[in-house]
């Protein structure tokens, strides 16, 4: 029923960190994944992007010097697909993703803490109904765990380092064309936001 | 130097890289990925076995979890959605950016100013959003940050399913000049 008290804390400090990196990074603000969505504000993008090419590079080396395992969600086709397109809808109208409903709970928002009672309502279902939907989830097959490294028997250093090198490619290119950057920023800044270290 | 918890955002390239340090983090420490939606499922399979105690038996979904070593309980995972919501609540509070609108400037253009409205259709989009996240195994952490960056099939065939269907919907409620009020 309980993890070791060690481990409650540890859970809960990576999440106080977590928090605190996504209200910083607007990405607990309706207009920001809305906005994404409707292709005028790359927050989300940006923030996700950095974070998988930065994450791959140490995630891959702990696992290489045996300090962890790979964590593979199941391939489940149906699952995937059907899960995938609720969890879009219902992502673009409410306007959080799970972690940043939660976090903009923290920033006091009401629709997100509505939001995530339907949540727990939504798991709610997902658990009664389990074993109905186990068909339904594996109606097109489970590949099981599988990386690309695995499908393609290549090198998973290969992507990690394709990865990092698009990531750093962007990176150029977002510097040599700073100028417009910098005003589309300036643009759909909100009045009386404070900007912080621009990189 | 201005103390960083008291602006009210930083770079989503700083935010990208202390995700993806985090990730490490989570990983060397906890032999965890970071994600949510586990937690909300944990907390919903521990409603339905207090509320039905024969659930345990009735319900496929805890002796298929128990054989995965995976029984719902308040864990790592747990706690991590907790943390989240005090970082958040830390941070905002330190900067000054908290807000008790229930009702966007972007929705409120577009449906009309109605608090029940809104809080209503937040339910169920919230209730629709994670019913997903659980078909498919994981959400905008769990597959879309934590999955991807361990080169998951599962995770990369979802998070383009996710952001093609959250890209369509978004278009068709407020097409592209709803930007105005992003």
């Amino acid at each position: 029923m309980f993890d070791s008290p060690e481990r409650l804390l540890l859970g809960l400090l990576t999440g106080v960190a977590f928090g605190v990196l996504l209200q910083k990074g607007r990405v607990a603000k309706f207009p920001v994944i809305v906005g994404q969505f409707i292709l005028k504000d790359w927050t989300v993008a940006k923030v996700m992007g950095t974070a998988v090419v930065v994450g791959s590079l140490g995630v891959y080396a702990l696992v290489a010097s045996g300090q962890a395992h790979l964590h593979v969600k199941p391939f489940l086709l149906a699952g995937v697909l059907m899960g995938g397109v609720c969890f879009g809808v219902g992502m673009a109208v409410f306007g959080y993703c799970p972690g940043t409903g939660v976090a903009a709970c923290g920033e006091g928002k009401p629709d997100a803490m509505v939001g995530v009672l339907g949540m727990l309502a939504g798991a709610l279902v997902f658990v009664v109904a389990f074993p109905a939907l186990q068909p339904v989830i594996k109606g097109l097959g489970d590949m099981g765990k599988l990386t690309l490294p695995e499908a393609t028997g290549t090198s998973p250093w290969l992507w990690v380092a394709a990865l990092l090198g698009v990531g750093l490619a962007v990176l150029v290119l977002l510097i040599s064309r700073r100028k417009p950057v910098a005003n589309e920023q300036h643009r759909t800044d909100k009045p009386g936001v404070r900007v912080g270290s621009s990189v | 130097m201005t103390n960083p918890l008291t602006m009210k955002s930083w770079s989503p390239y700083v935010v990208g890289v202390g995700i993806g340090l985090l990730s490490w983090l989570a990983f060397a420490t906890a032999d965890k990925p970071l994600g949510i939606s586990t937690a909300f499922e944990h907390t919903a399979a521990l409603g339905e076995k207090a509320v039905v105690p024969q659930a345990e038996q009735t319900n496929e979904y805890f002796p298929k979890k128990a054989e995965q070593g995976e029984s719902p309980k308040i864990g790592w995972e747990w706690m991590l959605v907790f943390g989240v919501f005090l970082g958040a609540l830390l941070s905002s509070w330190l900067s000054g950016d908290r807000s008790n609108e229930a009702v966007p400037a972007l929705w409120r253009e577009r449906f009309g100013g109605s608090v029940p409205v809104r809080l209503v259709v937040a339910f169920f989009a919230g209730a629709l959003m994670i019913f997903g996240a659980r078909l498919a195994g994981g959400c905008t952490s769990g597959h879309g940050i934590s999955g991807n960056l361990q080169l998951a099939v599962s995770s990369l065939v979802f998070t383009a399913t996710f952001f093609t269907a959250a890209i369509i919907t978004a278009l068709a409620l407020y097409g592209r000049k709803g930007a105005i009020h992003v």
